[in-house]
């Protein structure tokens, strides 16, 4: 008589996991991380290795601190927190501003709640909002890309400067997103036709911005084909987006930028790829998912058209990371043999 | 009529199938033991109406069915009845249940058999007649096929009879084997389930990585109107639930009967066995079981009820090093027996002796993420993902209102989950508490009844004890008489 080890089934899985799924995500932002690394230089990176050794000292000590092992470090998700927020900083951040907002993110926003798992909220996002609230000044001077009048570009040796001993850059390097120029120069009461002419604007958007846009759509693509992300929290962010910016050029196209510079501006593609389809903080439920969508693509327009802040991406969607629960207890699916409607 | 339709969810899983469907089917041993359980069946354990000693012939009843739902058993083979006592049986609690025991006489010697024609019969003789034969659903719920034969009262007219061929399980072929080389038999039992269900349609539904099944199917069916379909391969194309909306766009209302719907389902081999219990007299003796995985001849055997599973494996050449697990059924929702010392019943479709590279390695579960993968799989359109976090929590009224009670435990939850959370798991442990305290409450609802039921009838027998006491006494005023009752009731 043999005797087996007795266990219940199913007896067979996928081979899949967590850290396989976080990966996706890594390897699907490296075509619209190239673009950006292309047209503002080495900071990107640099912003990117800070961000990635912090986001995992982070994640190790608050394991350890929780009393956990420390297997979850091999799943990513932390690394993948620290490049979504490193991507969204200034490519010559100080050191010390992309280490608070990871911290930030990491123990905050993730361990603190509960970690992997159990956060409420867009870890990248807290990280980002910390920030921008906090050190506003710092977290709008952007680089010029690539093209327009830039006399040369950085070195390695004068962007790690830059950025470890803060030697201020030269003026004529730093300027404003084509976002803040958009809402800046609207302020000053031209139209939206003139403000496009400004050399900061390329084809669509903002120049060399569009190329890491392009990068991100295609990552974010894939993504959806390898079912990495959901397809229907980016169709219901950018058809929220489209829908309602839409609606206001129609009214008056004078005031109010087109869709398509909406849709291809700031963070909208990269969030709705690859910030909104976290799927701990988004809604759960098929249904809840476009509506989560649709509301942060919503809120996003609201707070560029007529909130303080250029882009809006982080606060549409830490709120609705508060809507989440919510939506999912108003959205769920028909059951099998339920009575439909 | 001849569209298809879809279900939510599922999978492409592994198939595995090739391993022991290339051969032919094969009888199996004749063995000196036949241990033979009595409760192969939903419903009730047959009564054993044998004793130790007792000689018994081929296809002689040992145990009657006891009520409605229940089903008869029958002696595979000639013998001497050796034990009426408690063995091990295959079940996954590993617990004993009571079998009889034969030793066989290696005469296999028949009871007269008598062949009847089911054209002569009365629906409920006929339905008799396979009741007392031990038929029952032989695609492993193995629920008494008389009562699903029997459609009185649950609908007016049965639309659709199905027969269900899908077979959609990883490695199992015993299906796709007997309607390769028995098709004509298969569709003549058919032939006997549509003469008593009168169906206005009936359709055979068949996986599409079957073309060699398909193929014999119809060429048997040539000539009755049945159609076969073939469905798309996907897990768990064989739920009753999920072919029935395939091939009728139906859905069975949660809680409810195919019959609820006006239709019924059976399996390819039980159509078979209704066959040879009508036409030949011969009642449920054996079954087709695929035995497969980490043995050297992977086949189909032909195997009498009461065969031991080791007796099987050494007819397939004995386990290849290193197996790990066996497995009764499928290794989407077969379960993992302790050893392999326990007999083939009629639920048993299939031996899988698997290794460990044929398995997935156990790793720690990780949290859930929410990521939906367990929603887009769910084939009954669940949140399993809600459900987890209410089993987890205890939460077991939560876990009903989410409908728990729709899941049918096909494990494609568990099955695409990144962070390897044994979710199917939860979800029985969560029904099992449920049962548990419904019968608690049950319980106490019983004895709560019965202590109310004796405080009314004590408190009568003290009433009726002073209206005696009363009449004996001298008369009083009747309104005095009436408030000193009520406030000896109070």
């Amino acid at each position: 008589m043999m005797r087996f080890q007795a266990v219940t089934s199913p007896h067979v899985l996928l081979e899949t996991s967590v850290g396989q799924v976080m990966r996706r995500v890594l390897y699907a932002m490296l075509p619209g991380i190239a673009a950006l690394v292309w047209f503002f230089g080495w900071g990107v990176l640099v912003n990117l290795v800070i961000a990635t050794a912090v986001a995992l000292v982070a994640e190790a000590a608050m394991l350890a601190a929780r009393g956990k092992p420390l297997a979850p470090l091999g799943d990513s998700s932390a690394v993948v927190t620290a490049w979504l927020l490193a991507v969204a900083l200034p490519p010559l951040a100080p050191w010390w501003l992309t280490t608070i907002g990871v911290l930030s993110a990491i123990v905050v926003a993730k361990h603190l709640y509960g970690g992997l798992g159990y956060n409420p909220f867009n870890p990248a996002m807290v990280g980002y909002v910390v920030l921008l609230i906090s050190f506003p000044r710092e977290m709008s001077t952007w680089l010029i890309p690539r093209g327009v009048g830039q006399a040369h570009a950085l070195t390695l040796a004068e962007t790690l400067r830059a950025i470890f001993v803060s030697t201020p850059v030269v003026d004529a390097l730093t300027g404003a997103t084509p976002l803040d120029v958009l809402r800046t120069k609207m302020g000053l009461g031209f139209s939206v036709a003139e403000i496009r002419n400004s050399p900061v604007f390329g084809l669509v958007s903002g120049h060399g911005w569009e190329w890491a846009v392009l990068g991100f759509l295609a990552g974010g693509l894939w993504l959806i084909y390898t079912r990495a992300a959901d397809w229907r929290i980016p169709t219901g962010m950018l058809g929220g987006l489209a829908l309602i910016s839409t609606v206001f050029y129609l009214i008056n196209p004078q005031k109010y930028a087109p869709p398509w510079f909406h849709l291809w501006s700031g963070a909208a593609i990269f969030g709705a790829f690859f910030i909104a389809t976290d799927p701990v903080t988004a809604s759960a439920t098929p249904r809840g998912r476009l509506i989560y969508g649709a509301g942060i693509g919503v809120l996003v327009y609201i707070i560029r058209a007529f909130g303080g802040y250029p882009d809006g991406v982080a606060f549409s969607v830490l709120l609705m990371n508060i809507a989440a629960p919510t939506i999912d207890l108003y959205t769920p699916p028909r059951v099998f043999g339920a009575r439909r409607g | 009529m001849s569209r298809l339709f879809s279900f939510h969810g599922g999978l492409k899983t592994v198939r595995h199938k090739t391993e022991s469907n290339t051969f032919p089917i094969e009888p199996g041993p004749l063995p000196r033991w036949l241990v033979i359980p009595l409760r192969q069946h939903m419903g009730n354990s047959a009564k054993p109406v044998v004793q130790p000693g007792d000689r018994v012939l081929k296809g002689q009843m040992i145990g009657q069915p006891d009520g409605y739902i229940s089903a008869a058993i029958h002696a595979p083979s000639s013998g001497v009845v050796a034990a009426v006592d408690l063995r091990p049986v295959p079940h996954p609690s590993g617990l004993a249940d009571l079998c009889v025991t034969i030793e066989t006489d290696g005469e296999d010697r028949w009871i007269e058999r008598e062949p009847v024609d089911y054209r002569r019969l009365h629906p409920s003789d006929l339905r008799n007649l396979i009741r007392s034969a031990g038929v029952v659903g032989l695609g492993g719920a193995v629920f008494p096929s008389a009562v699903k034969l029997n459609p009185g009262g649950h609908c007016e007219r049965v639309d659709a009879l199905i027969l269900n061929g899908a077979e959609c399980e990883p490695w199992i072929t015993c299906d796709d084997r007997i309607m390769r080389e028995r098709a004509v038999e298969i569709v003549a039992g058919l032939t006997i389930m549509a003469h008593l269900l009168e169906p206005r349609e009936v359709l055979i539904g068949i996986e599409d990585d079957k073309p060699e099944a398909i193929a014999a199917m119809t060429a048997a069916c040539a000539g009755t109107g049945y159609a076969v379909r073939a469905v798309p391969t996907r897990y768990p194309s064989g739920s009753v639930k999920q072919l029935i909306l395939l091939l009728t766009g139906r859905e069975i209302p949660e809680q409810g009967l195919p019959l609820d719907i006006g239709v019924q389902c059976f399996n390819v081999a039980t159509a078979h066995t209704v066959h040879r219990a009508i036409a030949h007299g011969e009642p449920v003796l054996s079954r087709i079981v695929t035995v497969t995985g980490h043995v050297h001849r992977p086949r189909n055997i032909d195997a009498l009820l009461g065969t031991s599973f080791a007796d099987l494996i050494a007819q397939c050449g004995g386990y290849r090093d290193s197996v790990e697990r066996l497995i009764m059924g499928g290794p989407m929702m077969g379960f993992a027996l302790h050893n392999d010392d326990v007999p083939v019943t009629k639920a048993t479709n299939c031996i899988l002796a698997a290794s460990a590279e044929q398995l997935t390695p156990e790793q720690p579960a990780m949290p859930c993420i929410r990521c939906g993968a367990c929603v887009d799989a769910c084939p009954a359109n669940l949140l399993p993902q809600q459900l987890y976090w209410f089993a987890r929590a205890k939460e077991f009224d939560k876990a009903r209102d989410h409908h728990l009670f729709s899941c049918i435990e096909c494990g494609c939850c568990s099955y695409v989950c990144p962070s390897r959370i044994p979710l199917v798991q939860y979800y029985r442990y969560a029904k099992n508490e449920i049962w548990a305290r419904e019968q608690e409450k049950e319980k106490a609802e019983l004895a709560r009844q019965r202590h109310q039921a004796r405080q009314e009838r004590l408190e009568r027998e003290k009433q009726e004890r002073e209206a005696k006491l009363r009449q004996k006494a001298p008369p009083r005023a009747a309104a005095e008489t009436g408030a000193e009752t009520t406030g000896g009731a109070g």
